[in-house]
């Protein structure tokens, strides 16, 4: 078995943490799901995209007189189709969006500010007179010297993004513009007394590469818009209702003139939280009057679609000889792309958060550059730093004699350790996941030559937030349960499981759905870790309104007080004075007299919810090093995550080993590579190489189960902290086994060879 | 230019279409047979997510153009199961939980069809190396070994 549970359930449940078939499964392996690509409407249009052929350059003018005149092409639209928006930063600077960045990335105005940034979009009767036609636009260019990398574009020199971007979070602000688009700081304690009491202190540098969330469906979507200004729109996302609102806003309409329908989404890992093709669609679809169908073609998604940002780090931490932390501080540098907003504020919270160290500093820099914009990627930020933090911890543990599993568990961030932003920790549960390696027989296992073992930890903060879901009880005694969440990987599943849980009914007689932005309430992201927390507890919320309903309609027929009916297991029971006088109802039995006891039995929920629980984990990773071609080959890799409670078993373990592969091939392969121009030079699956099967064993996850006292059945969300020490764990194990330290992402065979070469050599 | 008029077979029954000569068989497949199941991921043949078979060989209907078809058996996933039947492989990777977002499924489950064709009893890495061509961004591949090693094992009768 490649899973253990520690710390088994008290309280029995009937299907929470079962695996049973998820409710959308047979749509999927036969074909028929329709996802973002697979829509179609009578007189549909295609839409294609214009792109930057430069990495930075100054759109003189657009001249689309040729392209209009090719037979078949019904319109062209640039930047002018799209309303000016307000530069300001709204909501929670975590996760702060500035319109004025937006509508400039789905369609550049004054400049293009990388290869692939969209100029001008056409629609035209089929795909090909629509690629024909972006041949015929004249875009004039005046090209400008431009910046690719973190570093360079900190230089007071370097090539300015925005002539006019003063950096924020500097006090007195700069009097000079730079691409240093903001700069954050944390503290906690006394850094400099922190380092003079340590006995060893180590300060490394690292540098990581931009990764794709390399999700296998490119983006697509189809709108269509009446002449009354309203519309719809098909798209596959992580979330409908920030695509109806993104593009309500970025067209200048009202909200409620938009209805998104929810398609099947092929992957998204972040990279579907945001838009770039829906607004184009409707702004072709409202200027034609016909539907406009656009598919992103995958050169396209490596170009113009987020990659999650590539960093320049600094890490100092200072120990004592006991092995305990006593100050650590951290710089990390940021690449945002093209618009400021990389996820580096959730790098320096996250990075020694499983930590509880008396003294931090943890600095932050967004730094604008010519790449496409950053867009969130699984637990964003976090595994960036956790890369950095992680290896340095392993490099000091080594240094004072100190086995690292033991050097983490004795330093680890208890309920009530402090937290670099402020707040303490209100959760415990890091430990248990470090215990959980150190008591796996893997720890202590031999090693044949050229191999290494590594393991490395990781901190996400898993989200709440507003979501909503409606339940019915049908004529039969079956339940619908809609919610707001996309499905990205079987929640339709744990809404099912957590509502047949609630209700006492069977999973079978309990259907889950994704409904549209017209037929249920808002709900936020499928991100964050959140669905299954959040949703789940509207889900919950609903179900116990609909069993006070039942209560009542039981209470209805058997002419009792609504207090004397309990719901137990699925049935109304008669309680108090004269508990079991009535013949018990089921569900079923009541659902068949609705009618007569008031009409249809249903409810929505929408909540807020707070009560948000971290998650932690911690990894173990084997890898053997090919000397003579310095080719990297995970031998082992477990994953042991704090998931609260696992809903259904099976995606919860899919969670974590899929984390753990993308963090591999993160940690190995995975790069954007530009060239002096500027341009990507590998834009697509063959030269962008994600890990393969036949490159990995099996993962093997142990799901630490410490329950969320904040959930109604203790759920933390599990989907992104798998990926946080992954990088890490991987390159602690290379150190091991070739006895070099790599300290830049990826560590492909060329940067292994090097090191080994430089290790033999000196 | 004149569009080419193209006879095949088709998960058993007779087709016929229309396609120009630049249209490749995937786009055939989805756009004018509206047979969407088949699914691009990439369109230069390193996912796997629109592998079908035609004349019994696994290829990458992004790198096949329509013409080629003529005269051929093609399957797709929509051909996989016999009626409400569903094929040993698609009921293992619901079992299995193989499949999160599901949009490679089409393509592995087809691929894994054409593995186990040729070789019923494979080991764990020869599902693996059989396998390499297609792309999964969810799973970490884990589920899909265990499913189609357990198919096999189902369609071994042991």
């Amino acid at each position: 078995m490649d899973t253990k549970t520690i710390r088994p359930d008290e309280k029995a449940l009937r299907i929470v943490g079962t695996r049973p078939v998820r409710p959308d499964g047979v749509p999927k392996v036969t074909g028929l799901a329709r996802y973002g690509a697979d829509f179609a409407l009578p007189g549909m249009l295609w839409g294609a995209i214009l792109r930057s052929p430069h990495a930075h350059a100054r759109i003189r003018s657009i001249d689309s007189s040729k392209a209009l005149a090719l037979l078949g092409v019904k319109a062209v639209i640039t930047c002018a189709d799209f309303p000016e928006q307000k530069f300001e930063f709204v909501g929670p600077e975590r996760v702060a969006i500035n319109f004025w960045h937006t509508t400039r990335n789905i369609m550049a105005r004054e400049k293009a500010l990388y290869e692939g940034h969209a100029v001008a979009a056409v629609a035209a009767i089929n795909a090909r007179v629509a690629d024909e036609a972006l041949r015929l636009i004249d875009v004039d260019y005046e090209l400008l010297p431009h910046v690719i990398d973190v570093d360079e574009a900190m230089q007071p020199d370097a090539p300015l993004l925005f002539e006019d971007m003063i950096t924020r979070g500097v006090e007195p602000a700069p009097d000079r513009p730079s691409n240093v688009s903001k700069r954050i700081e944390f503290n906690i304690g006394d850094l400099e007394a922190g380092f003079a009491a340590a006995d060893e202190i180590v300060e490394m540098r690292f540098k990581t590469a931009p990764v794709h969330q390399g999700y296998i469906e490119p983006h697509a979507c189809l709108a269509r818009f009446d002449a009354d200004g309203q519309g719809e729109i098909w798209a596959a996302s992580q979330g409908h209702f920030v695509v109806r609102a993104l593009t309500a806003r970025l067209l200048g309409m009202n909200i409620g003139d938009l209805l998104v329908h929810p398609a099947e989404i092929g992957g998204g890992f972040g990279g579907k939280t945001v838009v770039y093709i829906e607004p184009v669609a409707a702004a072709l679809s409202r200027k034609t009057g016909h539907p406009v169908k656009i598919v992103m073609r995958r050169e396209d998604v490596f170009k113009a679609t987020g990659p999650t940002s590539g960093a320049s780090m600094t890490v100092k931490i200072g120990v004592k000889k006991d092995g305990k932390l006593v100050a650590a501080d951290g710089v990390f540098k940021f690449q945002a792309g093209a618009f400021p907003g990389s996820p580096v504020m959730n790098a320096t919270m996250c990075g020694f958060a499983p930590y509880d160290i008396a003294n931090v500093r943890s600095v932050g820099y967004d730094v604008v550059s010519n790449r496409p914009k950053s867009a969130a990627y699984r637990a964003p930020g976090s595994p960036i730093s956790a890369f950095a933090v992680e290896s340095a911890l392993d490099t000091i543990a080594a240094r004072i004699g100190m086995d690292p599993l033991k050097f983490r568990l004795l330093n680890a961030a208890k309920a009530g350790a402090p937290t670099v932003w402020g707040p303490k920790h209100a959760h415990d549960s890091y430990a248990d996941t470090v215990q959980a390696l150190l008591d796996h027989p893997a720890y202590t296992a031999p090693l044949g030559k050229n191999q290494g073992r590594g393991v490395a930890s990781g901190y996400w903060f898993n989200n709440g937030g507003e979501s909503s879901a409606t339940v019915h009880v049908n004529e039969d005694g079956t339940v619908v349960v809609a919610t707001g969440s996309m499905d990205i990987g079987g929640s339709r599943a744990s809404m099912a499981i957590m509502a047949a849980e609630t209700l006492g009914v069977e999973y079978e007689k309990v259907r889950a759905i994704v409904a549209d932005t017209g037929s249920v309430g808002y709900t936020h992201l499928t991100a964050g870790s959140r669905t299954t927390f959040a949703t789940g507890i509207a889900v919950v919320e609903a179900c116990n309104k609909v069993i006070l309903e039942l209560r009542a309609r039981a209470a209805m027929i058997w002419s009792v007080k609504i207090d004397e009916v309990i719901w137990e297991d699925g049935w109304a029971r008669t309680a108090g004075k004269k508990p079991g006088t009535r013949e018990p109802l089921s569900l079923k039995g009541i659902a068949a007299k609705r009618a007569v006891t008031g009409g249809p039995i249903g409810a929505e929920a929408s909540v807020n919810a707070g009560g948000v629980a971290p998650g932690f984990a911690s990894e173990l990773c084997d890898v053997e090093v090919d000397p003579e071609t310095g080719s990297v080959k995970v031998l082992r890799f477990i994953v042991a995550q704090d998931v609260g409670r696992a809903i259904h078993r099976s995606y919860v373990e899919g969670q974590l080993e899929g984390g753990a592969v993308q963090g591999i091939g993160w940690a190995l392969n995975e790069e954007y590579i530009y060239d002096a121009a500027g341009q990507l030079l590998n834009a697509g699956f063959l030269d962008y190489r994600i890990p393969v099967a036949s490159d990995l064993p099996m993962i093997e996850t142990i799901l630490v189960e410490v329950p969320n006292p904040n959930h109604p059945f203790g759920v933390k969300g599990v989907g992104e902290v798998n990926i946080v020490p992954a990088m890490a764990a991987v390159a602690n194990a290379v150190n091991n086994a070739i006895g070099r330290r790599l300290t830049e992402l990826p560590m492909s065979p060329p940067k292994v060879l090097a090191a080994i070469d430089a290790g033999s050599g000196g | 230019m004149a569009k080419h008029h193209v006879t095949a077979t088709l998960n058993g029954n007779a087709v016929e279409f229309l396609c120009e000569t630049q249209q490749t068989l995937l786009e055939v497949l989805r756009d004018e047979l509206q047979l969407t199941g088949t699914k691009e991921g990439c369109g230069t043949g390193d996912c796997g997510a629109c592998s079908v078979t035609v004349g019994g060989r696994l290829v990458c209907s992004c790198l096949v153009l329509g013409v080629e078809a003529q005269g051929k058996a093609i399957e797709t996933i929509e051909g996989m199961a016999e009626g409400t039947n569903l094929h040993p492989l698609q009921r293992k990777f619901l079992e299995h939980a193989a499949l999160q977002c599901g949009v490679c499924t089409p393509g592995i489950l087809i691929a894994a069809r054409s593995l186990l064709a040729c070789n019923p009893d494979p080991t764990e890495e020869e599902v693996r190396y059989g396998l390499a061509g297609n792309l999964c961004r969810c799973t970490g591949y884990n589920k899909i070994i265990s499913a189609v090693l357990d198919a096999a094992r189902e369609m071994r009768g042991v």
